[in-house]
């Protein structure tokens, strides 16, 4: 293991290299592995494969032999002392990005049904996953809790898993962000496009398998289209829809904007709402309310 | 020129080398998992390496071929016959239109590799042949073969003759107990001394949940080291913030079922892992089955980049041999 102040790294076999920044979420921790990754990109330096920005850590794909792993860990240590703890600081530090519109049922039929057919795996078998996560997050109603899971923004902080599947951090202060346990055993099965919850991260699930989050609602829009019939997919030549650093703001939509969703995705016409954002860590985490105000309302005017 | 599947086995599917670039959105490698077998297949019929093949498991497909052309069956100890006549494995093979490969029962390994002159034309997605059945894509229609299928091949053969032989040196053996060879570390941290420990010293057992995803073992239990779960991970002492996996990690989930992930597995989530199987070592894993037994032996980094080295200089060895 190289040990080193500030983020640890180490060798997951001869072809990986991991980087943790902090073993807690935070959106500075996010940030720091965000510009280091991105300048990794810039430099393009030879034998480094494949780079995986994810939530506070990350980890790059290298070809031992092009590049001696612990030749890439000096470098990314030399990465780090130029730009690791700018990145929440300084202005100039932005990420080019858009936010996105994306319809969600809370509380929907589909992912209720599946839910309730594995109670014995959850930690609280006589209620909803919803009622659970209110109470544990200190709220009076599940209403309450559905609206402040709806009520700002989220940052797309690491794709994968399967293909497409964005997680979500949402861009709120530390002490309103929501936390809760994964199912005690996995599910055997999560429907497509279920929208859930764990530990403190929002997911979609792009396609239906198995799955061990809270089961929070539906997305009524794909975000995985093998056969790229959506023109979203289409135009962009790819089979997944989210990228690392979107925005997503989740839009709370009831069973009639659900199927209406619905009727564009059969007719193949459905289209993602989206604005450009230049999104600077910085500014944001002086002023998460007002930066999140200018987002949104660059995305519905 | 084409290959009728009048059987398809248990799961065949169409790999190549593996889909590469497209780690960071959540697209595993895939490819065969045997890449010794599948490399010296392209080099036995004499196609460029790349050229994709036909990876069974447990048993093999039985496949008409309507043209004359060279085959090579590799990995697993597994009888094969054109006909019925018994034909030599880890040696490329004449095949005259009309005739048909078929399989009898597997006596040692676990997964046969059918490479063909020429390589199976399906196209690439994503850049590459091979096929990610979790979301359908790749190879023959997203999804392994089955009966009536009708396979085109390519032009990636390069020199087909028949006749090319492995030397015997060079063919792998599938002793009782596999050892697999492993970098301990990322977050080993989370997982009692003892417990890392045991790890090593236990005979695993491989459960029927064992496929190109990951193979789950049994033998022993692990303990993590008790702690207040930093925010973000979830609560469950195995738990950790969602990040990235690399190809064959190995977590323990509950501490009772370590998973080695391969190269159809998700590539992140939030579970510790405790180390990762060097690459060169998924080969040999790939050629083990359910109620096999398998110990990791630890590894330091130079010892992995040593496997590695001599491995690529065995295989370039081997094409010259070959050529």
């Amino acid at each position: 293991m190289a040990e080193h102040e500030g983020i640890r790294y180490d060798h997951g076999g001869d072809e990986f290299v991991y980087a943790e920044v902090s073993t807690a979420m935070s959106l500075p921790a996010h940030f720091t592995a965000l510009a280091i990754t991105r300048r990794l990109a810039e430099e393009a330096i030879p034998g480094v494969e494949e780079i995986c920005p994810s939530n506070a850590s990350y980890m790059v794909r290298v070809d031992p032999d092009r590049l001696h792993p612990r030749d890439l860990v000096r470098e990314l240590q030399r990465i780090e002392s130029e730009v690791g703890d700018k990145a929440s600081a300084d202005p100039s530090f932005t990420i080019d990005t858009r936010i996105v519109d994306v319809p969600i049922m809370l509380n929907d039929p589909w992912t209720h049904e599946v839910l309730m057919k594995f109670r014995d795996r959850h930690q609280d078998p006589n209620g909803t996953d919803l009622d659970y996560g209110a109470r544990i997050n200190g709220y009076d109603t599940t209403e309450a809790f559905i609206d402040a899971l709806a009520g700002s923004p989220y940052l797309v902080t690491m794709m994968g898993f399967v293909p497409g599947l964005p997680w979500c951090f949402q861009l709120v202060p530390r002490e309103r962000q929501v936390e809760v346990p994964k199912y005690i055993r996995p599910r055997t099965e999560t429907p497509e496009r279920a929208f859930g919850f764990g530990g403190a991260f929002a997911v979609i699930y792009p396609v239906k398998g198995a799955g061990g989050y809270q089961l929070f609602g539906s997305a009524p829009a794909p975000i995985f289209d093998a056969a790229q019939e959506q023109p979203d997919f289409a135009e962009n030549d790819s089979v997944v829809f989210f990228r690392h650093g979107d925005v997503i703001n989740f839009r709370r939509v009831d069973e009639a904007g659900y199927d209406e969703v619905r009727e564009q995705v059969a007719a193949k016409q459905w289209r993602y709402r989206t604005a450009p954002v230049d999104f600077s860590p910085s500014r944001f985490l002086a002023d998460p309310d007002g930066t999140n105000a200018a987002m949104l309302e660059a995305l519905y005017r | 020129m084409s290959i009728l599947v009048h059987d398809p086995g248990l799961e065949t599917t169409v790999q190549d080398t593996g889909r590469f670039g497209h780690y960071a959105i959540g697209f595993p490698p895939s490819g065969a998992l045997d890449s010794f077998a599948y490399h010296v297949g392209n080099a036995l019929v004499g196609n460029a390496p790349g050229a994709a093949a036909l990876e069974a498991v447990y048993l093999g497909p039985t496949l008409e071929f309507t043209a004359d052309t060279v085959i090579a069956v590799t990995g697993a100890d597994i009888p094969a016959t054109l006909d019925g006549e018994a034909v030599p494995t880890w040696e490329s093979v004449a095949v005259r239109a009309g005739q048909t490969l078929a399989f009898g029962q597997l006596t040692g390994g676990a997964r046969p590799y059918v490479a063909v002159a020429g390589g199976i034309d399906v196209p690439a997605v994503y850049g590459s042949r091979s096929t990610y059945t979790l979301v359908g894509m790749g190879g023959f229609g997203g999804r392994g073969l089955a009966e009536g299928d009708e396979l085109t091949l390519g032009d990636d053969a390069v020199s087909p003759r028949a006749g090319r032989r492995l030397s015997d040196d060079d063919v792998p053996t599938y002793p009782e107990i596999a050892e697999l060879r492993l970098l301990v570390g990322l977050h080993s941290y989370r997982l009692t001394p003892d417990s890392l420990e045991r790890f090593t010293d236990t005979a695993w057992k491989v459960t029927p949940d064992a496929n190109r995803v990951g193979y789950r073992y049994r033998g022993a239990e692990l303990e993590f080291v008790p702690r207040e779960q930093p925010f973000g991970a979830g609560s469950d002492p195995a738990n950790v913030t969602d990040c990235g996996y690399p190809v064959g990690s190995v977590q323990v989930p509950g501490g009772v079922e370590p998973i080695v992930l391969l190269q159809d597995a998700v590539t992140g989530g939030g579970y510790a892992t405790l180390g990762t199987v060097v690459s060169v070592d998924r080969d040999r894993l790939a050629q083990t089955k359910t109620g096999d037994r398998t110990r990791f032996v630890a590894v330091d980094l130079d010892e992995a980049l040593t496997i590695r080295r001599d491995r690529a200089a065995q295989l370039d060895r081997i094409r010259t041999a070959l050529a």
